[in-house]
C-alpha cells in the first residue's frame, strides 16, 4: 500500500478530532470525558479527567471563564452545557486529595520559578511531577498573593487552601518574601539549569539589557514555545498578558512553558509536535440534528449544581463524535473503531513481513459499497482502503487462499463453456445493440433473462445481440486485478467483434465495470431503455397489491438516472412504491465486496439490518439483492416479477443457492441455444442422480460445498477409488480432492439414486506416514 | 498431536474390508507439515480426516497459517 495515501485517507477521518469543548480550551480539558463520568455518577473519575488539564482545580473551577461553553454545539439544539458550573461539581463531589507524586525524568534538573501565581504555580505544579528539583521564588508572604486579595465573595480562601495543601505538602521548595530582581536573576542562572518567570503584571523587575524586551518593556516570548531571549529562560503568565489575561491563559502558559523546559532539560526539540498548542477549531463534524433539543439545568443549590442536577446536565452532552460511516454500517460498527483506526490497523497489516497477519479477514469482510463515502463529510471510503490493501495483499502473495475461491470459481463457472455465449439476434447478421443479462440474474430468474431477451429484440431496431458471461466483478472485489482485466478484456473483444455495438446491462455491477473501463463502451442500464422504449405488454397475471419499499443495490448508488427510471416505471406498471431512505445511500445486501464469503456473520447482520429497516416487502433491482433478502426470509421481488408477473407469489420464491445458480445459467444457455438458434449442444450429463434434503443442501451451502463437488466425490468413489463403510448404517464415507480442497461426502445408493447424507471439505492435505 | 478419532475406528476400508487403526501421518498446508495421529487403513492407507477435526482444529490451522 501507498505509504503517503494512507496518511492522507487517516487524515481526511475527523473522529479522533478533539470535541469542540476541548479544542476551544487553552489547555484541552477533556469535557466530553468529564461529562461522560459525570452523566454516569462517577465524580471522581471526571473529577480525575478535570485535574489532569487543571494542576488548580478548586480555583480554576471558579475563576475560568469557560471559552468552552461558547464553542458547545448542544448551543445548536438547545442551550451549551453548562460545564463550568460542572466542573465546580467534578471539585465539590469528586475531589481526591492524592498528594503530588513524581515521575524519575531521564535528565533531572533544577528550575527556578519567579513567581506563585497561577501560571508559576502551574510551571512549577508540572516540572515537579516530572521529576525535577524546583524552587519557587515569591516576593510576597503568601502563594497566589493576587488572588488571596478577590475575597471571600469571588474565591473563598478554602477553595484556595484546598489546592495549595498539596504544594506545602511536597518536596517543593517555596521561598516566600524574596524579591528577585536583575541581580539576582544572575544569580539564579548560575544555581540553575532553568528558569520560569511569571511574577505577574504588577511586579516585574526591570529586564532592560538581561533579556529582549518590546515596547512595552516585557519580555518578549516565543509564543508556542515561551523562550525569550536566555536560552535558560522562559517566560509566561499575566507578564505576557497584562492584566486582562484570563486564569486559564496563566496556566495554559506555565503549562507549555514546563513542557518546554522539560524538553531543554531533556536536549529534545522545543518545537516538534507541538501542533493544536492553545485554543483551536476543531475539525470534528457533529451532525447536531439528530438531537432533539435540551433546555440547560439552572443550579439547584444557590449558584451551584447538586450531586444529581450535575448528573442530568451532563447527560444532555450528545457527546460529540463524527461516527456517521459507523452509524451505517453493521461492518464498520463490527469491529468497534472508526476508519482512521481502521487505516491504521490495514496499513500495518499490510506491513508485516514476519507474524500474523491480523486484519486479513477485516479487509476482506467490507462490502466495498461506498456508504461510507457517501454519508462521510470527507469521503472517506473505505472501500478504496480495503479494495487497495486487498490488490497488495494478492500481490504480495498474502491473501488467504480460502477468501474468494469459491466465488472466483463461481466466476469461472459463467466464463467458462457451461454459460459463456455470444449471438446476433436470431435471423440477423448485425447487432446495433448487445444484451448482457450477467451472471446473477441468468442464475436467479433465467426465465426473465429469456423473456426480456425476446422483448427487447421485438422492440429495438437493428438487431439486439445476447452476450452472456461474467463482468469480472468478484475478480476485482478479490482484488486480483489481473482476473479482472483478462476478462474485461475478453468481453471487450467480444463486443467489437460485432461492431461495437451499445451495451444495455441488466446488472449495475456490471454496469459499473463496463463504464469504468479506459475508452468505455457505450453502455446503458436496461432500466433506462425499458423506460424509453416501453414495457413489454402486460402480463396476464397482474402484480400482487403490494406497496413495495424500493432497495437500490450499492452499485447504483452514483446512477441517479437509473434510480428514476426504477421509479417511473413502477408508477407506469400501477406499482404503489415508497423511499426507504435517501436513493443513494442504501447499505449493501451484504454481497458486495464478496464478504458474505469471508465473514458471514457481518454479511447477514448488514442485511438483515436492512432488512429489518421497512416492514413492506422489499423490491430490488439487482439478482443478487433480491436473493440475498429472501435466503435472510425477507420478503422481496424482482422488478422483473413485476413487469412480467408471475404464477405464484414472487416474494415467496426462495433463494436458489449456489448450486442452483450455476444449474441455472448451465440451462439458460441450452435453451436459448436450442429455443433461438436451434443450436443442439450436449446436454451435460449431471450424475449421478443427487437426493438431498432440504437441511442436508443448506449444511452444503453454507459451507460452500457445490452438488457437483459432492458428485464429483461420489463418481470417484463408485468408479473404484478409496472409500469407508460405516458398519452401523452401511453408508459410503468417501473423500475426493479435485485440486486444492478435499470433499468427504457421507452418502448411500438407494434405489439407484444416491442419497447423501453430509458433506465436509478441509484444505489441508493428508499426507503419509511420517 | 492426539486426535480424537470419532467413529473413524469403527469404520471399514471397503476396498481392504479391514477396520481403521489409529496410525501416524503429516498434514501439510501452505508449505507447513503436522504430524497426527489419524484412522487409517492399515493396508492401503487411505485416511479417515473425521468431520469435527475437519471443521475444528484443522480449520483453526489452515486459517492461522493463511494469516502468516
Amino acid at each position: 500500500m501507498d505509504g503517503t495515501r494512507v496518511r492522507e485517507w487517516e487524515a481526511r477521518c475527523v473522529e479522533e478530532q478533539a470535541p469542540a469543548c476541548a479544542a476551544s480550551c487553552p489547555v484541552h480539558v477533556d469535557a466530553r470525558a468529564m461529562l461522560a463520568h459525570l452523566a454516569q455518577g462517577r465524580f471522581r473519575q471526571a473529577y480525575e479527567v478535570y485535574a489532569r488539564a487543571i494542576p488548580l482545580p478548586s480555583i480554576i473551577s471558579h475563576l475560568c471563564h469557560h471559552p468552552c461553553e461558547s464553542a458547545c454545539l448542544r448551543a445548536q439544539a438547545g442551550d451549551p452545557l453548562r460545564i463550568h458550573l460542572l466542573e465546580r461539581a467534578c471539585v465539590a463531589f469528586g475531589r481526591t486529595d492524592i498528594p503530588l507524586r513524581t515521575q524519575r525524568p531521564s535528565k533531572r534538573g533544577r528550575v527556578a520559578i519567579v513567581g506563585a501565581g497561577i501560571s508559576g504555580l502551574t510551571a512549577a505544579i508540572d516540572l515537579y511531577t516530572k521529576g525535577h528539583d524546583v524552587t519557587v521564588f515569591e516576593a510576597a508572604a503568601a502563594l497566589l498573593p493576587r488572588l488571596c486579595l478577590l475575597g471571600e465573595q469571588t474565591l473563598p480562601a478554602a477553595v484556595i487552601e484546598a489546592d495549595l495543601a498539596r504544594v506545602r505538602e511536597s518536596r517543593m521548595a517555596l521561598r516566600l518574601s524574596e524579591t528577585v530582581d536583575l541581580a539576582r536573576l544572575d544569580g539564579l542562572l548560575a544555581d540553575f539549569d532553568a528558569i520560569y518567570l511569571a511574577p505577574g503584571n504588577g511586579s516585574r523587575p526591570d529586564l532592560a539589557g538581561w533579556l529582549d524586551l518590546d515596547d512595552k518593556q516585557r519580555p518578549i516570548v516565543d509564543p508556542l514555545t515561551f523562550a525569550t531571549s536566555h536560552p535558560a529562560v522562559f517566560a509566561g503568565g499575566r507578564l505576557r498578558h497584562g492584566d486582562d489575561g484570563a486564569p486559564i491563559l496563566s496556566v495554559h502558559d506555565g503549562r507549555y512553558a514546563a513542557l518546554s523546559i522539560d524538553r531543554a532539560l531533556q536536549g529534545a526539540s522545543l518545537t516538534a509536535n507541538r501542533d493544536n498548542q492553545g485554543a483551536y477549531a476543531s475539525r470534528l463534524y457533529v451532525d447536531t440534528s439528530r438531537h432533539p433539543a435540551a433546555p440547560a439545568l439552572p443550579p439547584d443549590i444557590g449558584d451551584a449544581y447538586g450531586a444529581e442536577q450535575a448528573q442530568k446536565e451532563a447527560a444532555r452532552c450528545f457527546p460529540c463524535h463524527c461516527l456517521e460511516c459507523v452509524r451505517v454500517c453493521p461492518y464498520l460498527e463490527h469491529y468497534g473503531s472508526h476508519p482512521k483506526r481502521y487505516i491504521r490497523e490495514i496499513y500495518n497489516n499490510d506491513s508485516i513481513v514476519m507474524g500474523q497477519h491480523k486484519s486479513n479477514r477485516m479487509v476482506d469482510s467490507c462490502m466495498l459499497c461506498g456508504l461510507c463515502a457517501a454519508v462521510c463529510p470527507n469521503q472517506v471510503s473505505m472501500a478504496d482502503v480495503c479494495l487497495e490493501a486487498r490488490q497488495s495483499m494478492v500481490d504480495k502473495g498474502k491473501m488467504p487462499p480460502s477468501h474468494h475461491e469459491f466465488a472466483l470459481r463461481d466466476m469461472a463457472f459463467s466464463q467458462g463453456e457451461a454459460f459463456a455465449l455470444l449471438r446476433h439476434q436470431p435471423g440477423r447478421r448485425q447487432s446495433r445493440y448487445l444484451f448482457f443479462p450477467g451472471c446473477q440474474l441468468s442464475a436467479s430468474a433465467p426465465q426473465h433473462v429469456l423473456q426480456i431477451y425476446a422483448h427487447l429484440c421485438a422492440t429495438l431496431e437493428g438487431g439486439v445481440g445476447l452476450m452472456l458471461g461474467c463482468c469480472g466483478a468478484p475478480a476485482r472485489w478479490a482484488g486480483r486485478e489481473d482476473l479482472f482485466a483478462a476478462n474485461l478484456e475478453n468481453l471487450r473483444a467480444q463486443w467489437a467483434s460485432f461492431d461495437q455495438p451499445r451495451l444495455i446491462t441488466a446488472c449495475s455491477t456490471c454496469l459499473r465495470a463496463f463504464k469504468d473501463l479506459d475508452a468505455a463502451p457505450a453502455v446503458e442500464s436496461l432500466w433506462t431503455v425499458l423506460e424509453r422504449e416501453g414495457l413489454p405488454p402486460r402480463a396476464a397475471s397482474a402484480p400482487p397489491v403490494s406497496d413495495y419499499a424500493i432497495h437500490d443495490p450499492c452499485t447504483a448508488r452514483q446512477e441517479t438516472a437509473v434510480q428514476d427510471s426504477v421509479r417511473r416505471l413502477l408508477d407506469r406498471l400501477g406499482v404503489a412504491h415508497h423511499e426507504l431512505g435517501a436513493p443513494g445511500l442504501g447499505t449493501c445486501c451484504g454481497f458486495g465486496g464478496l464478504a458474505s464469503f469471508v465473514n458471514p456473520e457481518v454479511a447477514d447482520k448488514v442485511v438483515d439490518r436492512r432488512a429489518d429497516e421497512d416492514p413492506a416487502d422489499y423490491l430490488a433491482y439487482c439478482a443478487m439483492c433480491r436473493d440475498n433478502f429472501a435466503r435472510r426470509g425477507k420478503r422481496a421481488v424482482h422488478l422483473l416479477d413485476l413487469i412480467f408477473g408471475a404464477a405464484a407469489d414472487p416474494a415467496e420464491r426462495a433463494d436458489p443457492g449456489f448450486s442452483r445458480r450455476q444449474e441455472n445459467r448451465a440451462r439458460l444457455k441450452t435453451e436459448l441455444l436450442r429455443d433461438l438458434w436451434q443450436e443442439a449442444t450436449p446436454t451435460r450429463a449431471a450424475r449421478p442422480d443427487l437426493s438431498i434434503a432440504d437441511d442436508v443442501r443448506a449444511d452444503l451451502e453454507r459451507k460452500w460445498i457445490l452438488e457437483e463437488d459432492v458428485r464429483q466425490v461420489v463418481r470417484h468413489a463408485e468408479n473404484g477409488g478409496a472409500r469407508l463403510i460405516d458398519p452401523d448404517s452401511g453408508h459410503v464415507i468417501a473423500s475426493y480432492r479435485p485440486a486444492a480442497i478435499t470433499y468427504w461426502v457421507e452418502y448411500a445408493i438407494e434405489d439407484g439414486r444416491c442419497v447423501v447424507y453430509r458433506g465436509y471439505s478441509h484444505r489441508m492435505e493428508v499426507g503419509d506416514t511420517p | 498431536m492426539k486426535i480424537d478419532p470419532g467413529n473413524g475406528l469403527k469404520l471399514l476400508c471397503a476396498q481392504c474390508r479391514l477396520p481403521l487403526v489409529s496410525a501416524p501421518v503429516t498434514v501439510r498446508y501452505l508449505g507447513q507439515a503436522f504430524p497426527v495421529e489419524l484412522p487409517r487403513c492399515p493396508q492401503c492407507g487411505y485416511t479417515y480426516v473425521p468431520e469435527d477435526l475437519a471443521t475444528g482444529k484443522m480449520l483453526q490451522v489452515e486459517q492461522a497459517l493463511e494469516d502468516k
